[in-house]
This record gives C-alpha cells, structure tokens and sequence, in this order.
C-alpha cells in the first residue's frame, strides 16, 4: 500500500498547498481524485512519488516510511512509483527521439526488444520510435511517456491529468491499458482529473479532494 | 439564403518531403468559412488538423509542399461576386501586411507559452497594437478597451504572463486575436490543458465571435466542446475530411464509422477506444485510410473520395452508417441516400 497521512506541504514559507490531506492507494485498483485545477493534486502527486518532501505527515510505502529523505530518496523506492505527467511536451527531452525516451529508465544493457516491448504496450508503431517530440502528435508523446514510466515497473502510477492534452481515442486507449496494467500487474493507480466523466468511466472508487483534506 | 464564405478552402494538400519518407499531412480538404457560423475541425492527435490551421495563413515550414486553393474574400468586394485574395498565391509581404492579424488571426494552443515570459501583458498587446494599427494613437487607452472587451481589468495588463491564471493568460491572447478586429479567427486547440469550466468559457468565446458575425474554425480533439459551441463539424481523420455536416446532425447522427468511433470513444458514451492506430502519415494506404480500423472493410470498395449526401458531405464508400439502436438518434431525409454512395466505387 502507498498512503499519504496528514500531509502538509508547499513551497514557500507559510503557504500550505496541502493542509492535511490523506489518502490511501490499494494494489490492483484505480483510485480518482476529482478536483479543480490549482487545488494542490499535483503537489500531492510530487509528495506520493518521493519527488517533494512533505513539511508534516507521513508516506508509507507497504511499511516503510518513505518522507524524511533530506534530498533524493533510494532509486530503489523511487522506482516503485511511477508518474505520468499532464504535459508529455515538458515531461520529454526535446533532444532525444521517441526510442531514447521510452527506454529512458531501462538498464542500460537491455536489448532493444524491450523498448520495443513497451512501444508496442502502449501503441506506439516502430516507425515512431526514430522521431523526435516535434514530430509527432501530444497524444503519441504521452504514450511513449507512459512507456517510460512503465519501464520501471512500478507498482503504482500516479497520473496526473494523463489525458488531459490527448482526443478522445488515445485517452480510452491509453487509460484502458492503465486497467490491464492494474489487473495482470496488480499496480496501483492514482487518477488524477478534472473531469468527472473520465473519472466515473475508468475508476474503481472516485473521491472527491475536500474528502482527502478531512481532518484525521 | 447563406452568406457567401469569408475563406474558401478548395481541394488543399499539404505534403512533407522529409530525407527518407513523404509525409502526406493534409489531402484533398475543402470548406467554406462563413460569417456567424463556427466549424469545427476535429480528429484524433497527429491526423493534420494543426498543419492545415498553418497552411491557411502561409505558416509552414519551408520544406512543405502545397496544392490546391485558399482565398480570402476581400472585404471591400460585392457579396453577389466578391474579389477573392488567392492566400496560396499571395506572398509574404501581402500575408503579413494585409492577411494575418487584420483579416486572419490565429489563437494558438497553450496561451501561456504563447506569450513572452519576461515581458507583461500590457507590452505584448501594445506591440501588436503598433503593428497591426500603426495608426493608433492612443495605445494605452486601445490596450484597455481590448482587454475590457475579453473580460479583462486594465490592472491585469500590467502583470507577467507566470502572474495569470491560465484563463486570463487565455483572454490576453484572445485579445491579441482581437486587435484589428479580424473577420476570421482560427482557433488551433485553444483548450487543450484547460479544466472544464475554462474551456467552456474559452470556447463560449470563440461561439460569440462567430455570433457577431465572424467566421470561426476551431480546431480541437476535444468533442465535447466542439458539440457544445459549433454550428458545422468537419471530421478530420489521417489527413483527409471523412465527414462534414451540420453540428446537430453530425453529433446526433454520424455516418462515417470513424465519426462514431470517436464519438463512442468519449467518456459519456462509452469510453470504448477505436481499435488499430491511426496511420502514419508517411505511409498512407491507398484508398480509405480508415479502411483497417473499419467495421464494414469486409463489404466496402474502399474509395475515400468525398461525396455530398443531404446537405452533408461524406468520405465513405459504403454511405452513412445506420443510426445505432434507438430511434431518437434516426437522422431524417436521408433514408434514400445510402444507395446514391453505394453506386461509386470499385
């Protein structure tokens, strides 16, 4: 289990962008979180996957608490969860091509039947992998980002607005392929959005973010 | 009777050559703007929508190939047969002096990278001001109006572009769009990034400019805030419009599988992806490009070539699909048409 138990953190000097917020994270199921843009979910995001270090409250990850790492925490947790970001433009260097990227968290010695492996999770033709980010679409981008993310396999995802940039189609694909992660890989998956319709259509169980800021 | 168009788009291609491949990013496309109507362009990521938007206003890149038509009417011309300005002919000193900004302006997706991030809103629009009315007097005062007009106070011109909210970095471009009071507006994913109630202003926005009597295209993959403003839809799938038609009609009633796969794609109505991927640009198939991705492959001739069919215009060669399950949704005047498309082909 991921949890996050009284959170506070933000990123001046009395400026609380979480002020207790809670939240729990089961393997094997999608969680919601539905909430206006500028509430803090993604700084609940940053402060779940180790990148934010929380003023107070507790990270649990199964057992171990995970918050008080001064700077990075251990690669070793750090790659149990993993993030999909709202912009797969600023989430991907603009140097590398899509193959680069999508093979970012591999080892190094992987052969590259495993990059195509999580090209072809995610719907990404061979011919795409040899682009750059300018040369192919939002929706393309933000699969190749998922490739990479799912390139530590991670036991649980946090997504943030995945699909926010993304048509219709790519957005079912690319969440009906997070449930088959859920189910054949048992991860756990937090679902970020602003968009009740999405969030009722690909969620186990919705909350609403003035329930995570309930007092515990 | 309609309005005669403001942008006729006629039989348009846009193609790539890059070092190893041709990418065929728009083929075949025609529509007419009008003035009070709002088109909306839409299609899946990377299906050519965005290359179009730049193709109208002579923004590609260098090593774009392009055929077919885009005229402009001009203003001062009769309705009854007006003077065209021929965009694809026209060059960079007529675009740039006479076309862009002051006859065609472009919103561009994600309006806080649009803007400079070290300078404030209120030097952004007064320079645009000095280029597109040199003479303005009074810039201040028109920055003011501009922004009165987009639902801006004054006061927010004179903050940085990371000190606005993405709904008033949204506006401030709008009134950039604005600043020679343009007749057509073409909007490329205005909303993409924006939470919901955002992009329902943004795009109520675009509705009045249209209500006021300006032609607007938005480009969005976002269908449902293309239902919920757009007066036409066009539907742009692999580089080519495979329906186009009335919003009600196309909404309620589409015929083109792609048109209802999309649809059934959303989350309200039934999140069910359309299988296969769309095709690489480089590599289209001859024919329907939709033709592997399709329910009815196994019974279509597979000729993609756009026919008009009750007012509507169609890219399918096996005709508007049935309407699906309940009887609302049964479009009327059309029950005759299928065998009209079914007779070309092959």
């Amino acid at each position: 289990m991921l949890s996050g138990t009284g959170l506070v953190a933000g990123y001046h000097r009395g400026q609380r962008v979480l002020d207790g917020v809670s939240l729990e994270l089961e393997p094997g199921s999608i969680t919601g979180v539905l909430g206006p843009s500028g509430c803090g979910k993604s700084t609940l995001i940053r402060v779940l996957a180790l990148l934010h270090t929380p003023e107070e409250g507790v990270v649990r990850l199964d057992d171990h608490r995970v918050d008080r790492f001064r700077h990075a925490a251990p690669a070793a947790l750090r790659r149990q969860v993993g993030v999909v970001f709202q912009h797969p433009r600023s989430a991907a260097d603009p140097r590398h091509t899509l193959r680069r990227i999508v093979s970012a968290h591999l080892p190094a010695k992987s052969p590259p039947q495993e990059t195509d492996r999580l090209a072809e999770l995610v719907g990404l033709t061979p011919d795409l992998l040899s682009r750059r980010p300018h040369e192919v679409s939002d929706g393309q981008l933000q699969r190749a980002c998922l490739a990479r993310t799912l390139g530590t396999d991670p036991r649980y995802l946090l997504c943030d607005e995945m699909t926010a940039m993304l048509d219709a189609s790519s957005a079912a694909t690319l969440v009906h392929l997070i449930r088959a992660q859920v189910h054949e890989r048992d991860r756990g998956v937090l679902m970020v959005s602003h968009d009740p319709a999405l969030l009722a259509a690909c969620c186990d169980r919705t909350l609403h973010w003035e329930e995570l800021a309930r007092p515990t | 009777m309609t309005p005669p168009p403001l942008l006729r788009v006629q039989d348009l291609s846009v193609r790539f050559r890059l070092r190893e491949s041709i990418v065929q990013a728009v083929t075949g496309v025609s529509f007419d703007l009008l003035p009070g109507r709002l088109l909306a362009l839409v299609g899946e990521s990377g299906c050519g929508k965005s290359v179009l938007a730049s193709a109208l206003l002579g923004l590609l890149p260098g090593n774009a190939e392009l055929r077919g038509r885009v005229r402009l009417r001009e203003s001062a011309g009769p309705e009854a047969s007006p003077d065209w300005l021929d965009l694809t002919a026209a060059g960079e000193r007529t675009l740039s002096r006479r076309v862009r900004g002051h006859r065609v302006a472009l919103v561009p997706q994600s309006a806080a990278t649009a803007l400079t991030p070290v300078r404030t809103a209120r030097s952004q629009l007064a320079e645009t001001i000095r280029v597109l009315r040199p003479g303005e007097g009074d810039t201040r005062g028109a920055a003011d109006r501009l922004a009165e007009r987009v639902g801006l106070r004054p006061a927010d011109l004179d903050r940085y572009p990371h000190e606005l909210s993405g709904g008033m970095a949204q506006r401030v471009v709008l009134a950039l769009a604005l600043t020679a009071d343009p007749d057509v507006i073409l909007a490329d994913e205005p909303t993409s990034g924006l939470d919901r109630p955002l992009v329902e202003r943004t795009v109520d926005m675009l509705r009045e400019l249209a209500d006021d009597g300006r032609a607007v295209l938005l480009i969005t993959h976002d269908l449902a805030a293309a239902e919920r403003v757009a007066t036409d839809v066009a539907v742009m799938y692999a580089s080519r419009i495979v329906e186009q038609g009335p919003a009600g009609e196309v909404f309620t009633d589409p015929w083109h599988p792609y048109t209802r796969g999309l649809l059934d794609a959303t989350p309200a109505r039934g999140f069910r992806p359309l299988p296969g991927h769309p095709p690489d640009l480089s590599a289209l198939p001859a024919g329907c490009a939709f033709r592997p991705r399709c329910p009815r492959r196994d019974t279509c001739s597979g000729d993609p070539a756009p026919v008009p069919v009750a007012g509507r215009h169609l890219a399918c060669a096996s005709g508007p699909a049935e309407p699906v399950g309940e009887g609302d949704r049964r479009g009327a005047g059309r029950s005759a048409e299928p065998g009209h498309a079914g007779e070309r082909g092959c």
